[in-house]
């Protein structure tokens, strides 16, 4: 007859478990990936031939960023605190004002027709502006184009854009299209040796 | 004092610590499955600026990152103080993100292509020169889905 078995000494189990515990700690990040998402335009095709597509005047707005990062938007320099405000006003233009942008009106799905901004913005740096400057007037430019259509949700269905459903959203970006574009960086003389 | 002394135990027992392990191995479990593993060493110093309209990247696996800034002290001497582009481990220069796009996007399944974005974590004091050449390359590569990495602006009062 064999004896009975000893309990297993499992004393040293919260070690080895310590142990590997303190290993995943140190060896793993758990910080979540936070950034400003946009889309690049894809590349012009070099062989088809370029469509320009006209853009009335009084619909573009020009924020430029120079190289000591000043800032000038809309024909004029102003301070980044002024931007966002300013950037709304040219969106929206409340008032039906001959020199800023027009209105089309446009049927949207499940929704019906309404006036949309044919507003664009165009964003141009050069090349020595700081990348903190550049984020921030992204960050400003991104900011007045969410806080119109959260006043368009606010008005439409009574929430903000980020509580609306789906469809709702969609019904938002639509209505309140996102033209932010960037210049095409201009060929200042130097590089693109490609192999 | 001795009034208090307790007749029945005249011993103390030894804490039982047979559920310290589970309970080790769930924090570990929780660990595990939250987390991810540092993918690159990084070789540039990059401090992110802040932003305030942020958006989380929901699936991490899809992303590739692109990091930008100077140098860390130890390679200065061999690379120099000047904003440089890092790719997986190594200082690269423009030329080599096309094949750092092909790479990661063979790396991933045929249906997740499309999703792939690319994050540019770009140090705030890098000018805008270099990261510009970066998004002209993305652009040529068709690499269109690209995000700022940003940090969180804690919430500041104008007055």
């Amino acid at each position: 007859m064999a004896k009975p078995a000893g309990e297993i000494n499992a004393g040293s189990m919260a070690d080895i478990a310590f142990l590997l515990l303190i290993f995943f700690l140190v060896t793993t990040t758990m910080d979540v990936e936070t950034g400003i998402q946009r889309r690049l335009p894809p590349m012009p095709d070099e062989n088809q031939k370029q469509e320009v597509e006209q853009i009335n005047k009084r619909n573009i707005m020009v924020v430029l960023i120079n190289q000591s990062d000043r800032l000038f938007a809309g024909g004029q320099e102003m301070h980044i605190t002024m931007l966002k405000d300013k950037v709304k006003e040219f969106i929206v233009n409340p008032a039906d004002l001959p020199d800023l942008p027009e209105k089309r009106e446009r049927n949207i799905e499940d929704f019906g027709p309404i006036m949309v901004s044919r507003a664009v913005v165009s964003l141009q740096n050069d090349r020595g502006t700081s990348y903190d400057a550049y984020i921030q007037v992204q960050n400003e430019l991104v900011k007045a184009f969410n806080e119109v259509r959260d006043e368009f949700g606010m008005q439409h269905f009574g929430k903000k854009y980020n509580s609306l459903d789906e469809d709702q959203q969609r019904i938002v970006r639509e209505a309140v299209p996102m033209n932010l574009s960037e210049r095409e960086p201009r060929e200042v003389g130097t590089r693109r040796r490609r192999r | 004092m001795a009034k208090f002394k307790s007749s029945s135990s005249k011993e103390l027992k030894p804490l039982n610590t047979a559920s310290l392990p589970d309970i080790v191995f769930m924090l570990l479990f929780f660990f595990m499955i939250s987390v991810s593993f540092r993918q690159t060493e990084t070789v540039v110093t990059v401090k992110l600026p802040e932003a305030t309209e942020i958006a989380k990247l929901d699936r991490k696996d899809l992303a590739s990152y692109i990091n930008i800034g100077t140098p860390l002290t130890t390679y200065q001497s061999q690379y120099g103080t000047d904003a440089r582009i890092q790719l997986n481990d190594a200082f690269s220069n423009i030329d080599d993100i096309r094949d750092f796009i092909a790479a990661s996007r063979e790396s991933m399944s045929e249906a997740d292509r499309p999703f792939m974005t690319v994050a540019l974590k770009v140090d705030e004091n890098v000018r805008m020169g270099i990261v510009t050449d970066v998004k002209q390359e993305l652009r040529r590569c068709s690499a269109l889905r690209i995000m700022y990495s940003t940090r969180r602006k804690a919430e500041k009062t104008y007055f």
